[in-house]
């Protein structure tokens, strides 16, 4: 049997339309050309929609305009309104919406192979069935693991990890068999081995996210995200269709390389961020004998008095300005500073945050410019100059424990060397909690911190205020 | 097409992906994580085909409602991503020039 022949000019399109998506990641090199690089990606998914609707015969068009009108109104709604505190959810929630579309479009292809070209006389292509169940159990994966992860980020389900015991026997057990099915679906199309594929698949897509912790969801989520590329890219196997294909391989191998380096900034190999389980066993053994050890505490004048006084100030925001919506206070904390001739900086951890890149949208949202921003490497050295390293929401960031402490979970972890500023100010809730890592922090008892208790946008207000006198 | 040339466009295209994905600054994560999140759901392509296929059979019609079903979620996904990214990367600023 031959596939439906394909005229190359609809090749062509959907060539067209996989480069101008390169083009749409490629954009995002600077800020400056990002935003021609967006509307590459939109020209680009113009083209292979117009380009699907007039080649295929349609039976009905107005349910198709529906479809697509509902959905992109709900989109358009959604990204209109969504708080930029809200990107990791949102980001979560929309994987899980790629994920559960590639399930669906696997098992319409399933059940009406030949409008795809994949069968004959009902009898699917053994290399099809294989493309279509593997693109059915990543899409499943991507959809209940992205399920869990939004529910983990948007705070809805305990940021703890969930351990049942011989998870990793359940787990590998499960995946085994999920392949297994595979291989048999070559040999028997029945509807129960693409039925336990995809319930199997939902399942462990479950089971491989509960055990992990918060304090990883930016791994995960990265994870998902090139989950949501391979189910796509099988997909684009299944329809010999080059868009799919160009486009899950870029959104694989993004995915990929943001996991990559999320596990690199934590020093953690990523099996073992997949294991699961980080920071429960941290947080059971630390509680118990904790020594006093003596800490200072300041208040906003004394803050705002020596942030005024100094020359150049780093300001180093974490989770914890996210969730305290603290970022355009302190915006006006830093253009106050910049008023009285102080150089503000700002240094973002790669895994600061709880998605990649999470703290630079808030700071551009609070109106930063981006060249005040700096990454780890870019601002490592500065930080013997500096006269305040101030740190508003990040803890594990700034642990001196990663560099000196081999028993530390968070040991090899990247972390900026705020113990060489004259100042450092941390604001934080109070003395009892402890990063998510689940550590103490010999930061919170070094000579020159002063530390500011309180919820971090009310502190920065405070300052703000004492420094307007 | 046969497999060995699809083969070849994945590979290529995963070397593509490789070097472009690297070349982005880290401070744009977040909007590449929403722009790939609009792009990957280019799977539209097969939600149409099953959704505008002639019904044939029972299994036809179940197919058909599944790809208008896969229609919605993706184009929630189409236009919420580039919409979001839009969004996102009109806040991006340079520091003014005095």
């Amino acid at each position: 049997m031959e596939h439906v022949t394909v005229s190359p000019w609809v090749a062509l399109a959907y060539l067209i339309s996989g480069v101008l998506f390169i083009l749409a990641l490629r954009g995002l090199s600077s800020p400056a050309s990002s935003r021609a690089g967006n509307r590459f990606g939109m020209i680009g998914m113009t083209i292979a929609v117009v380009t699907t609707l007039v080649t295929h015969e349609i039976a009905s068009l107005p349910e198709i305009v529906g479809a697509l009108v509902i959905g992109g109104g709900v989109g358009w709604v959604i990204a209109r309104r969504i708080a930029m505190t809200d990107m990791p959810q949102l980001v979560a929630a929309f994987h899980s919406l790629v994920g559960l579309a590639a399930v669906l479009v696997g098992w319409a292809a399933y059940l009406n192979p030949e409008a795809f070209g994949i069968a004959t006389a009902g009898v699917i292509e053994p290399q099809s069935r294989v493309e279509m169940g593997l693109g059915i159990a990543i899409g499943a994966i991507t959809f209940s693991g992205s399920i869990i992860a939004f529910l983990k980020l948007a705070g809805k389900m305990s940021g703890a990890p969930i351990l049942l015991p011989a998870r990793h026997v359940i787990n590998l057990g499960t995946l085994v068999a999920i392949l297994g099915l595979v291989a048999y679906f070559t040999q028997d199309q029945s509807l129960w081995v693409i039925g336990l594929v995809t319930a199997l698949s939902f399942l462990i897509g479950f089971l491989l996210i509960i055990p992990i912790g918060g304090a990883d969801m930016p791994v995960v989520v990265s994870m998902l995200n090139s989950y949501s590329g391979w189910a796509a890219a099988a997909m684009g196997f299944t329809l010999h269709n080059t868009a799919m294909i160009i486009t899950g391989a870029l959104v694989g191998s993004s995915g990929a390389i943001l996991s990559y380096i999320m596990c690199k900034a934590m020093n953690r190999g990523f099996l073992s961020v997949i294991a699961g389980g980080f920071g429960a066993e941290a947080a059971a053994g630390g509680g118990a004998a904790k020594e006093q050890r003596p800490w200072k505490r300041g208040s906003a004048e004394d803050a705002a008095f020596l942030l005024k006084e100094a020359e150049n100030v780093i300001i180093i925001p974490g989770y914890g300005m996210a969730v305290a919506q603290a970022q355009h206070v302190l915006r006006e904390m830093g253009d106050q500073l910049k008023k009285e001739g102080v150089n503000v900086k700002y240094a973002i951890h790669p895994v600061a945050g709880r998605m990649p890149g999470h703290m630079n949208v808030l700071l551009a949202e609070a109106n930063v410019p981006y060249d005040e921003v700096f990454e780890l490497e870019d601002i490592q050295g500065d930080f013997a100059q500096c006269d305040v390293a101030f740190i508003i929401g990040a803890n594990d960031v700034v642990n001196p424990a990663a560099k000196t402490d081999k028993s530390s979970p968070i040991y090899g972890m990247p972390v900026f060397d705020v113990d060489k500023a004259k100042t450092i100010m941390f604001i934080k809730r109070s003395m009892g909690g402890v990063g998510y890592a689940g550590v103490d922090n010999d930061v919170f008892y070094m000579d020159q911190t002063m530390m500011l208790l309180a919820d971090a946008k009310k502190m920065v207000e405070d300052i703000v205020k004492a420094l307007a006198h | 097409m046969d497999f060995i040339s699809i083969l070849s466009i994945f590979v290529m295209a995963c070397f593509v992906g490789y070097y472009v994905v690297w070349s982005v600054t880290p401070a744009l994560h977040t909007p590449l994580m929403a722009v790939t999140n609009a792009i990957s759901s280019v799977i539209v392509v097969g939600a149409l085909i099953a959704a505008a296929a002639p019904v044939l059979g029972e299994g036809g019609a179940v197919a058909k409602w599944l790809g208008l079903g896969a229609v919605v979620l993706a184009s929630v996904n189409i236009f919420g991503g580039f919409a979001v990214t839009a969004r996102m990367l009109a806040m991006y600023k340079k520091k003014e020039k005095k």
